[in-house]
């Protein structure tokens, strides 16, 4: 059978790894392929790198770092963060990882997303949706970090992507991220229901019941987080045999 | 002398990084000439089944690949490149394959989540050189959207998605995983163990 994924993921700025709270208050941990290395040993299925540097100048260096962790790791891992274009979704292909997931660009230009498909695949093409709920209910997607609302609805931006190509979501519940309380289980719930493509849990865990919920309620296919793991405070390992024996299928 | 075979896609690196972790030292060509004196052909692939086997054709490599099968190397496919092995593909249209293997290349239709992507467990269904540190239930990453429908004499081990999928395939001196060992973790370390010490 085929096993939910857990997912470290590694925020990248100038190669190095942080984790934002809440996007802001941005803290250094260590760096990529050590990381990549020591989950890799560690049980994890898979990576997610998400590339925050700043300037498009700096990128290009910063992202020196897959070829470092694609020499280090035999498991697969997901590159994100400013990816604009093809060429972008080339480069970093070519440099070993085996997905890019594309997030603000996708809003703005969605023939990306059905482009990097055709060319590459729909396995490598991961849309990844930060989502807010507003005041009067809705989930919207929101880009930029976080700091702006496109006024798009996310059930249907989360449709409309995999029509276009995506072989993958990624919600991040901007409301969840951080506070370590769980994963935004009824937005995951609703857009587990309305695709057919896998979908990674992301934002919010704090507990390794938390892992479980989102598997179990919302059916997800992974789930991924970032300071629990950075900080050793969830194990993979222990976190892989509770799940299974929650009656989970992991990978062990 | 050994030879991952560049035909435009994807990155060949990660391949070749495992296998040299397990002692097999490959070059990386799209040379004819050079590809002729290998004595094994690994076929990477990740891509359309389509632009893989055009690419290959264009320069002529699908007539050398035959042609060294037929001489006795060890042709090794991985992924879309295993899916390459067999007579033909439907994906997006109909088109050759290498005809090595007898089969035909299909989508996957059971599930209601196409890719099959992430770690699925094998089952071994006989016993061969290649599957000598393998057990039934180890886990290995798999991402594909097609699949290989064949007779079936050719699968050494397969994992279920709806239906059977054959993960390790072997005729003679042809291999195939539809899987990724080069990123399946220890388990697809030792399965190129396995391959190294069959093919050296």
């Amino acid at each position: 059978m085929l096993t939910r994924r857990i997912i470290p993921c590694l925020d990248v700025r100038d190669g190095r790894v942080v984790k934002g709270k809440k996007f802001t208050d941005i803290v250094d941990v260590d760096d990529p392929e050590t990381l990549g290395a020591f989950y890799s040993e560690a049980g994890a299925d898979e990576l997610v790198f998400y590339d925050i540097t700043a300037s498009s100048e700096a990128r290009k260096i910063s992202l020196e770092f897959i070829e470092k962790v694609a020499t280090r790791i035999n498991i697969p891992f997901c590159v994100g963060g400013g990816v604009k274009t093809l060429e972008d979704f080339t480069e970093i292909l070519r440099k070993g990882a085996d997905k890019v997931s594309i997030n603000s660009s996708a809003v703005k230009t969605p023939d990306l997303i059905t482009e990097a498909s055709l060319k590459f695949g729909a396995q490598c093409v991961v849309l990844s949706m930060d989502v807010k709920k507003t005041q009067e209910g809705q989930w919207r997607v929101f880009i930029n970090g976080g700091r702006i609302d496109t006024g798009l609805d996310a059930l249907e931006w989360a449709v409309k992507g995999v029509e276009l190509g995506a072989g993958e979501l990624v919600i991040n519940s901007i409301d969840a991220d951080g506070m370590k309380e769980g994963y935004d289980i009824p937005l995951l719930k609703a857009i587990t229901d309305r695709v057919g493509v896998p979908v990674i849990a992301s934002g919010g865990a704090g507990k390794m019941a938390d892992f479980s919920e989102a598997v179990l309620k919302a059916d997800v296919d992974g789930v991924l987080a970032a300071s629990v793991f950075h900080y050793r405070e969830i194990e993979i390992s222990t976190l892989k045999a509770d799940m299974k024996r929650k009656g989970i299928q992991v990978r062990i | 002398m050994k030879v991952i075979v560049d035909y435009g896609l994807g990155n060949l690196k990660s391949l070749q990084t495992a296998l040299e972790g397990q002692g097999i030292e490959t070059l990386i060509s799209k040379d004819p000439g050079v590809i002729l004196e290998a004595e094994v052909i690994f076929l990477p692939g990740v891509g359309a089944f389509r632009d893989a086997i055009t690419s290959l054709a264009a320069d002529g490599l699908d007539e050398v690949v035959r042609e060294k099968s037929r001489a006795g190397a060890y042709v090794v496919g991985i992924c879309l490149g295993m899916q390459l092995l067999y007579d033909r593909s439907y994906e997006n249209g109909v088109y050759e394959g290498l005809g090595l293997i007898p089969g035909e290349i299909v989508k996957l239709r059971e599930m209601p989540k196409i890719p099959h992507m992430g770690w699925n467990d094998l089952t071994v269904a006989r016993e061969d050189p290649l599957t000598r540190y393998l057990t039934t239930g180890d886990y290995v990453y798999f991402v594909h959207s097609y699949y290989a429908r064949s007779g079936g004499e050719e699968i050494v081990a397969w994992t279920g998605y709806g239906e059977k999928i054959p993960a390790i395939v072997r005729r003679g001196n042809t291999i195939g995983f539809q899987f990724h060992p080069e990123k399946s973790g220890a388990v697809g370390a030792a399965l190129l163990k396995a391959l190294g010490e069959m093919i050296s």
